[in-house]
């Protein structure tokens, strides 16, 4: 079933027949995608179509319901909340808004997952959270409370904090959502820069196309809980599927489509 | 209407108001059960997980801080004038009866065995129980508590253990704090009202008491602490998408906090009571 090459390319995250739902509506209708490590797949996708969901459900912040989400190996699906733990260990989130905790310094919250799953002294904790900080180009902003800092600096603070644990998979929700074109472009520098210097698989879930292209490896397209399209970044980009063209060219929907991707994203509730 | 009207329609309307208070007993024991499931788990997590149990009492003394210390002030305030109010509100009936002696008695009866543990209880419901909810609804509504989960941290552990232990340490504190203030305005009344000199009002009030009177609003005020941190965290945690979902998490924390309160004061109440008629 799984078509896993016998070569160095082992998938670090697998999933199959994918199916995730909220209540009694189907949000996700069985998906199958592999991403190999140190590989940089974008998951593209339009507001609704189920790339969150997707993302929360690699993290195992949501459960399938049916199917099977193997990261590491280990079904999530599964997993006891040891094992899960134990996932979480090698994995790094950074979320949207960025959700660095509120009553902490920039640094503690950096320090956070050191102090609380190492055994490693105070002062090499310290050392390190530098070292994070200025690889995201926020030196000095330890001291700093979350909502001190602003849009684009909140993310660069989470990313350091997803890198603390030098994971081996780095999940980016929305990088550059919320952010001016400069910034967001700073933003795809820095995930280019962080593939570059760490033997990491990146997964990246946006609707920025520029972004996308400029970062993937791989880009899987999402559309209405399927996989619409899945391959390498210039072979989506050269794709004639009508509707994978019409995500590309920003082609708006007929206005009842549209009317039914709105209620979704309301639906959806993220 | 009509009397001639079969009682027919009359049947269906009280199944229907049955099936109504069912489903309202079916979701309050739920909610209940939702509250002793959050505080087992946050206790549990301090058995489970022996190596950060210090990082834990660390955060436990920063919410004692703000949950009890900070508290000080303002319970203060309140049970002192409380104090004064049952002192003139007694002397309204004693004076009749020329029993102005007893005024001490009657406010350390009252403020010990309940007012003050009710009084200070309700003071950290506004304060803190408040506060659990909107911090741990607004955190829900950020991704924070996500965060806490990718990053293999256990929002519970993390959030409500601190909170339960400096609950459970500090309402007492505060409950005995406030039975003091509450005689401290009593006897503001019996000195300048009901010719007690202070020496002779604690005197008076130390005769009126067992130790049995204090220790039931201490028992009571443990079970208060823990209660008020649940409601707070589990309406917390329990909060939807948006913003004004932090407020009404927040508001339903502070009701059913009192409401819990007042219900399990009631209950210590008769069964000191019943105790107190079988001893």
């Amino acid at each position: 079933m799984s078509p896993v090459s016998a070569a160095s390319a082992t998938p670090v995250i697998a999933t199959r027949g994918l199916r995730v739902s909220y209540g009694d509506r189907e949000v996700l209708h069985g998906l199958d995608f592999e991403v190999m490590q140190r590989e940089t797949v974008v998951i593209l996708g339009g507001s609704g179509s189920g790339k969150s969901t997707l993302l929360r459900t690699l993290v195992g912040l949501e459960k399938p319901s049916s199917g099977e989400v193997l990261v590491k190996g280990t079904d999530l699906a599964r997993a006891t909340s040891r094992e899960l733990d134990s996932i979480r260990k090698k994995i790094g989130l950074s979320f949207q808004g960025g959700a660095l905790i509120g009553s902490m310094t920039v640094g503690e919250n950096i320090a956070l997952p050191l102090l609380e799953h190492s055994n490693l002294a105070p002062s090499t904790i310290e050392v390190m959270v530098r070292i994070k900080l200025e690889q995201v180009g926020l030196s000095g902003f330890e001291h700093f409370t979350p909502s001190q800092l602003s849009g684009g600096m909140k993310k660069r603070a989470a990313i350091a904090r997803a890198l603390a644990m030098d994971p081996e998979i780095l999940f980016f929700d929305e990088p550059s959502a919320g952010l001016d074109p400069i910034m967001a472009a700073g933003i795809d520098d820095l995930i280019l820069n962080l593939k570059k210097a760490y033997a990491m698989s990146i997964i990246v879930v946006t609707h920025e196309l520029a972004s996308a292209f400029l970062i993937a490896d791989r880009i899987l397209l999402i559309d209405r809980g399927n996989i619409l399209a899945m391959g390498p970044a210039k072979e989506i980009q050269e794709s004639t599927q009508p509707r994978v063209r019409q995500f590309l060219d920003r082609i708006a929907d007929s206005t009842a489509d549209d009317e039914v991707d709105h209620l979704r994203m309301f639906t959806e509730g993220i | 209407m009509s009397p001639a009207q079969p009682t027919q329609p009359h049947r269906y309307v009280s199944a229907a108001v049955l099936s109504g208070i069912g489903a309202r007993t079916e979701s309050s024991l739920a909610y209940l059960g939702g509250l002793a499931a959050l505080v087992g788990k946050s206790l549990a997590s301090l058995l489970t997980s022996p190596l950060k149990r210090g990082r834990t009492f660390q955060r436990a003394v920063h919410q004692a801080m703000i949950v009890g210390v900070r508290a000080i002030p303002i319970i203060t305030l309140i049970t002192f004038f409380v104090g004064v109010i049952i002192a003139l509100q007694g002397a309204y009936g004693l004076r009749r009866l020329g029993a102005m002696q007893l005024v001490a008695g009657l406010v350390a009866i009252s403020i010990t065995r309940e007012l003050g543990p009710l009084v200070a209880a309700i003071v950290v419901i506004g304060r803190s129980g408040s506060s659990f909810a909107a911090e741990i609804g607004a955190m829900r509504v950020s991704e924070e508590l996500d965060a806490l989960k990718t990053m293999a941290l256990d929002p519970v552990a993390f959030l409500v253990t601190p909170k339960l232990l400096a609950m459970v340490v500090m309402m007492p504190c505060l409950a005995i704090w406030s039975d003091l203030m509450g005689v401290t305005g009593g006897a503001l009344f019996g000195v300048t009202g009901a010719g007690f000199t202070f020496g002779s009002y604690f005197m008076a009030t130390r005769e009126a008491l067992v130790l049995r009177d204090v220790t039931t609003g201490i028992v009571k005020s443990l079970v208060f602490g823990i209660v008020i941190t649940a409601v707070g965290c589990y309406e917390g945690f329990s909060t939807g998408a948006g913003a004004e979902e932090v407020g009404r998490s927040t508001t339903s924390a502070v009701v059913i906090s009192i409401l819990l309160v007042v219900l399990i004061d009631l209950t210590f109440t008769y069964l000191f009571y019943s105790a107190g008629h079988s001893v």
